[in-house]
């Protein structure tokens, strides 16, 4: 009985130094997030993995992005101070919709029905790159 | 053979408690509306249930079951992919840590948790070619860490209770 209290104890403790190096390697990476935070320039717009389209931050904008195997569904990104979210989706979760507005470099917004992502990145805006529409 | 039969039908009845604990996950508000899939994972509570009762195979009958009944009823081929990766890596690796016998049913529940947001995100990454949303991880290996305590806790409950009825 005592052997199976102490096994038991054992446990406890290998449980609680498994939460805790979860939680330090989490902790670690959101310090390197955290310092690697950049405000971005643009957004991105990629569906299924290529991207489709970028625009600047720096402009407020609405545009709707046909999303789906043969356009059938939309997407509305609004571009307002310097950040970009999605205002209106007609995918079924709507998680698009909830994730809050996302501005430093690497931030997404992920619409995962639509295979959507839109994404802040930092492309030095020489000239013609900057495709506003 | 009667023994058999018992079996098959405690299965398919904890099968179907998976399901509906599924479903309540499902109409449950998100935990942090800005934070796309953090999850309780009650489901897993039947599936380490399981894992301890009867052992890894029935555990996999029950887990395959219920992820292809959530598909058909509530999703679609898309979030069958995902849930799959993430049932997948979650049961295997909190099969291999059963076996280490180095954690109590919450530390497994911990990897568990934590494993099954890993799998999803995974998935993400190779479909959308970005590795931009890895960073998701860093808040779901923390929520997932919380809700596979509460998860393993529940499920040790239950493995208590009914430890004197046979399956």
């Amino acid at each position: 009985m005592k052997n199976n209290n102490s096994q038991k104890n054992q446990k406890l403790r290998n449980d609680i130094i498994l939460a805790v190096i979860i939680i330090l390697i989490a902790a670690v990476g959101l310090l390197l997030f955290v310092m690697n935070k950049e405000e971005g320039s643009t957004v991105s717009v990629k569906i299924d993995g290529t991207q489709i389209v970028s625009y600047s931050l720096s402009e407020n904008i609405e545009i709707p992005i046909k999303t789906g195997d043969n356009d059938e569904h939309i997407n509305i990104l609004v571009i307002k101070d310097g950040k970009a979210s999605i205002s209106e989706a007609d995918c079924p979760d709507k998680i698009c919709v909830q994730t809050r507005a996302v501005s430093y470099v690497g931030e997404t917004v992920v619409c995962l029905p639509h295979k959507l992502v839109i994404e802040i990145t930092n492309e030095n805006t020489d000239g013609g790159l900057d495709v506003a529409v | 053979m009667n023994q058999k039969i018992r079996k098959y039908a405690v299965l398919g009845l904890v099968t179907a408690v998976a399901l509906v604990l599924s479903y309540v996950e499902a109409i449950l508000p998100p935990i942090w509306p800005a934070v796309p899939g953090i999850k309780i994972g009650l489901p897993n509570i039947i599936i380490i249930f399981i894992l301890y009762k009867t052992g890894l195979k029935d555990a996999i009958t029950v887990s395959a079951i219920r992820l292809f009944l959530v598909a058909l009823l509530f999703g679609n081929a898309m979030t069958l992919i995902y849930s799959t990766a993430g049932a997948v890596l979650s049961l295997g690796l909190m099969a291999i840590c059963k076996k280490l016998d180095l954690f109590s049913m919450v530390g497994v529940s911990i990897v568990g948790g934590v494993a099954h947001n890993l799998g999803q995100i995974l998935v993400a990454m190779a479909l959308f070619e970005t590795s931009q949303i890895g960073y998701y991880m860093i808040v779901l290996a923390i929520t997932g860490t919380i809700a596979g305590v509460f998860v393993g806790i529940a499920a040790s409950v239950i493995l208590k209770r009914f430890e004197k009825t046979k399956i």
